[in-house]
C-alpha cells in the first residue's frame, strides 16, 4: 500500500526527486562555501539564475503542449540586442520604455513564427524551431554585430533592488508562479495538458488544438522576451550570442524538474527547481578544488546521473518485482 | 493516426487507428510515392551547381566539383549514423556526433602522433570507443528511457568535458603523413580519398539496410515498435545497437576529418551535429522513423555544402548566411517535414 501512494504523488508532484536532490545539493554546496546562506551570497546566486528559469518556463509551457522550442535561446538574444539598439548610443535619455516594448514585441513576433509553422503548417516541432533558432540567431548578429551598447544604470539597479526586503528575483518567479496557477485553472490550461497528452482525443472533444499550440509558442516567445529583459538588467549589455547556450540549459532543467518531453505532464514549479539543481551543481564544482580542466567533465557527469536517477529507481524496481 | 503524428510523442500502446488504411490515406501514399526525395534533392543539388555556375564563373569547373564533393563526404560520413538513429524512429535523434567527430579527431591527433603503423590501430581504437560511448547513448534512451534528444546532449556535455580533461587544453600530435596522403591527396581521377571512403560507406549502409536482417529490423521498429516486439524483434537490443554504430561512424568520421584538417580545435566537429540532422530530413527520411535511405541524405548533404558554398561565393556575411540556411531548412520542412492534420 504504502508504495502505490508514494508512486501516485510522485506522479502529481513530478518534481518532488529534484526537490531531494535540490536538498542534498544546497547542503553539500553549504558544507562547502559556508556563506552560502548569506542574503547577498543568496540574491547574487538568485539574479543569476533567474534569465535561466524564465527560459525554463518558457520551454515548460510548450513541452507540456506537446511540442519542444530549439530556438528560445536565439530569441534572448534577440530580444537583449533589439532592446539595446533602441536604447541608443546616449544611456542618459535612453527610451526604456520603448526599449522594453520592441523587446515584449519581438518575442511575441518570433513565438508566433513558430506557432504558425509547428501548428497550422504542421512543421515537425524540433527541426522547426532549429530552423528558426538560426533566423533569430543570425536577426541578432545582423543588428548588433558586436557586443555592446548603454544601458541606462536604473536597470542594472532595479535588478539588484530588494522591494519589502525580499530580492527581485523572488518577485519575478512569485509573479510567474501566480501567473501559471492562474493559467493552469482556466480553460486555456485544461486544454494545454489535454492537447500534450492526448492530440487526437483533444482533437474529438472539441479541444481547439491548433489554437492551444500555437498560444504555447507565443506564450513561451513572450517569456523568453522577459528573459531576455533580465539578462540586460543583469549583465548591463547587449551580447548577440548570449542566449544560444541557454536553449540546452532550458530543457536539461525541466528534465531534472520532472516533466516529461512527450507532453501532457509537468509544471513551472519543477522547471524553475530544475534551474536552481543546475546552478547549484556549477556552484559545487566551482568550490570543490575540482581541477580546472575537468570541470566541464564533473558538469557533464553530474548532470547526466541527475538525468538517469528516475530511470535507474524504475529499472530497480523493475527488475525486483521480476524476480519476486 | 499514425505513430508518425509527432516525433516528441512516445506512446507505447498501439493506436486503434493506428493501421487502419484508410482509402484517403492509401491515396495520400500514392501521390507522395511519386515525389521520390533522392531524385528531388539529386536534381536540386543539380540546380544549385549551374546555378553557381551562372553566378560566379568557375563555379561549375572540375575542380570545384572535387571540391565540393570532399565537403560533402565528411557531412555524409557523419550523417550516416544519424540516419539509421532516425530511422529507428521512438523520437530517436544523434545529437552528440559532433562532440564525437571532435573527440575522433583528437585521440586520432593524440595517439597517432605522426607515426604511419599507427594509423590502423588507432582507428580500430577510436572506433571502439565511438561504439561504446554510442551505446551508452542507446542504453540511456532503452534502460533508463531517457528522451534521445535530451540523452545525446547530455553526453556531449560530457564527451566535450573529457577532451577538455584529457587534452587540458593542450592539443599535442600530429597526424600521421600516410592518412593525410589517402584521405586528402588525389587518389584517382583527380579525387580526394575521402569521397571513395565515403562511396564505400554509402555502399555499405545501402546493403545494411536494405539487405541484412539489421536493416529489415531496423525499419520495423522505426515503424512500429509493438508490432516489432510482438513479431520477435529485440527492440532494446537494436536501439542500443543503432546508437553505437552511430558513436562509430562520428568517431571514425573525426579521424576521416582530420585526414583533411590536420588540426584540432575543441569545436571542430560542433558544425557538423545540426547539418547532420538536416541532410537526414533533405533525404526524404522520416524524423518519426521507419522510412528513408542513406542515398537520401548523401543527396540532402549534397544540396547543404551546395547551398553553404553558394553563399559563401556570394560573399553574404555570416548573419545572412545563417538566416539563409534557416529558412531553407524551413523550406524542406514545408516539402517533408508536414505532419498528418488531426482531421485526416
Amino acid at each position: 500500500m504504502q508504495p502505490k501512494l508514494n508512486g501516485s504523488a510522485i506522479r502529481r508532484q513530478s518534481f518532488l526527486p529534484a526537490l531531494v536532490l535540490l536538498a542534498v545539493a544546497v547542503a553539500v554546496n553549504f558544507y562547502l562555501q559556508p556563506n552560502f546562506f548569506r542574503p547577498a551570497v543568496l540574491s547574487g546566486n538568485l539574479r543569476t539564475y533567474l534569465p535561466l528559469a524564465l527560459l525554463a518556463v518558457a520551454q515548460v509551457i510548450v513541452v507540456i503542449g506537446g511540442g519542444i522550442d530549439l530556438s528560445l535561446g536565439a530569441i534572448v538574444s534577440l530580444v537583449v540586442v533589439v532592446m539595446v539598439k533602441a536604447m541608443g548610443d546616449n544611456a542618459e535619455t535612453a527610451p526604456l520604455g520603448l526599449a522594453i516594448a520592441l523587446g515584449l514585441v519581438t518575442g511575441l513576433v518570433a513565438g508566433l513564427v513558430n506557432g504558425v509553422c509547428v501548428a497550422y503548417l504542421r512543421f515537425q516541432p524540433l527541426v522547426t524551431t532549429f530552423a528558426t533558432s538560426f533566423v533569430f540567431a543570425g536577426a541578432a548578429i545582423g543588428v548588433l554585430p558586436s557586443p555592446g551598447g548603454n544601458v541606462p544604470a536604473v536597470m542594472t539597479d532595479i535588478y539588484r533592488a530588494n522591494p519589502l526586503g525580499v530580492p527581485l528575483s523572488i518577485w519575478v518567479i512569485a509573479l510567474v508562479g501566480l501567473a501559471w496557477w492562474l493559467v493552469r485553472s482556466t480553460r486555456f490550461g485544461k486544454f494545454l495538458f489535454a492537447v500534450g497528452g492526448q492530440s487526437f482525443s483533444a482533437y474529438m472533444t472539441g479541444v481547439p488544438v491548433n489554437q492551444v499550440r500555437l498560444f504555447t509558442y507565443v506564450i513561451a516567445g513572450f517569456v523568453s522576451a522577459l528573459s531576455a529583459i533580465t539578462v540586460v538588467m543583469g549583465t548591463g549589455t547587449g551580447d548577440p550570442l548570449i542566449g544560444s547556450p541557454m536553449t540546452l540549459g532550458s530543457v536539461v532543467a525541466i528534465t531534472l524538474g520532472g516533466t516529461r518531453l512527450s507532453g501532457g505532464q509537468g509544471g513551472m514549479i519543477g522547471a524553475v527547481i530544475g534551474v536552481l539543481l543546475l546552478g547549484i551543481i556549477r556552484s559545487i564544482i566551482s568550490f570543490a578544488n575540482v581541477d580546472t580542466w575537468s570541470q566541464t567533465l564533473v558538469d557533464g557527469i553530474i548532470v547526466m546521473i541527475a538525468l538517469a536517477g528516475p530511470g535507474v529507481i524504475r529499472a530497480v524496481r523493475a527488475l525486483r518485482s521480476n524476480t519476486l | 493516426m499514425s505513430a508518425g503524428q509527432s516525433v516528441m510523442e512516445t506512446d507505447p500502446q498501439p493506436k486503434p487507428l493506428a493501421n487502419a488504411a484508410s482509402p484517403a490515406n492509401a491515396a495520400n501514399a500514392k501521390r507522395r510515392v511519386q515525389l521520390n526525395p533522392t531524385l528531388v534533392a539529386l536534381l536540386l543539388a543539380i540546380a544549385l551547381f549551374l546555378l553557381g555556375g551562372l553566378l560566379q564563373p568557375g563555379f561549375t569547373s572540375y575542380a570545384q566539383a572535387t571540391n565540393i564533393l570532399r565537403v560533402t563526404a565528411f557531412l555524409g560520413i557523419v550523417a550516416a549514423g544519424q540516419t539509421l538513429v532516425i530511422i529507428s524512429g521512438n523520437e530517436g535523434i544523434d545529437l552528440s556526433v559532433g562532440a564525437l567527430v571532435t573527440l575522433g579527431a583528437m585521440l586520432t591527433f593524440r595517439l597517432v602522433n605522426g607515426h604511419n603503423e599507427l594509423v590502423l590501430p588507432v582507428l580500430v581504437v577510436i572506433s571502439f570507443i565511438g561504439l561504446v560511448i554510442g551505446a551508452v547513448n542507446g542504453l540511456g534512451v532503452t534502460v533508463l528511457r531517457i528522451p534521445p534528444l535530451v540523452m545525446t546532449l547530455g553526453m556531449t556535455g560530457v564527451i566535450q568535458g573529457a577532451i577538455l580533461a584529457i587534452t587540458q587544453g593542450n592539443l599535442t600530435g600530429a597526424t600521421a603523413p600516410v592518412w593525410n596522403q589517402l584521405i586528402a591527396r588525389p587518389l584517382l581521377f583527380d579525387m580526394p580519398g575521402v569521397v571513395f571512403v565515403w562511396v564505400l560507406i554509402g555502399v555499405a549502409m545501402w546493403v545494411v539496410l536494405e539487405r541484412t536482417p539489421y536493416g529489415k529490423q531496423l525499419f520495423a521498429i522505426g515503424t512500429n515498435r509493438t508490432t516489432a516486439r510482438l513479431s520477435g524483434i529485440h527492440v532494446p537490443f537494436m536501439t542500443v545497437l543503432t546508437y553505437a554504430l552511430s558513436g562509430l561512424l562520428a568517431a571514425f568520421g573525426g579521424a576521416v576529418l582530420l585526414g583533411y584538417a590536420q588540426n584540432v580545435y575543441i569545436n571542430l566537429g560542433t558544425p557538423y551535429t545540426l547539418p547532420s540532422v538536416a541532410a537526414v530530413v533533405m533525404g526524404g527520411t522520416l524524423l518519426a522513423g521507419g522510412k528513408g535511405s542513406y542515398f537520401g541524405t548523401m543527396s540532402g548533404a549534397l544540396v547543404l555544402t551546395l547551398v553553404t558554398s553558394l553563399l559563401t561565393t556570394l560573399q553574404l556575411p555570416e548573419y545572412a548566411r545563417q538566416i539563409v540556411y534557416g529558412l531553407i531548412l524551413l523550406a524542406l520542412l514545408s516539402v517533408y517535414g508536414r505532419q498528418r492534420s488531426l482531421r485526416q
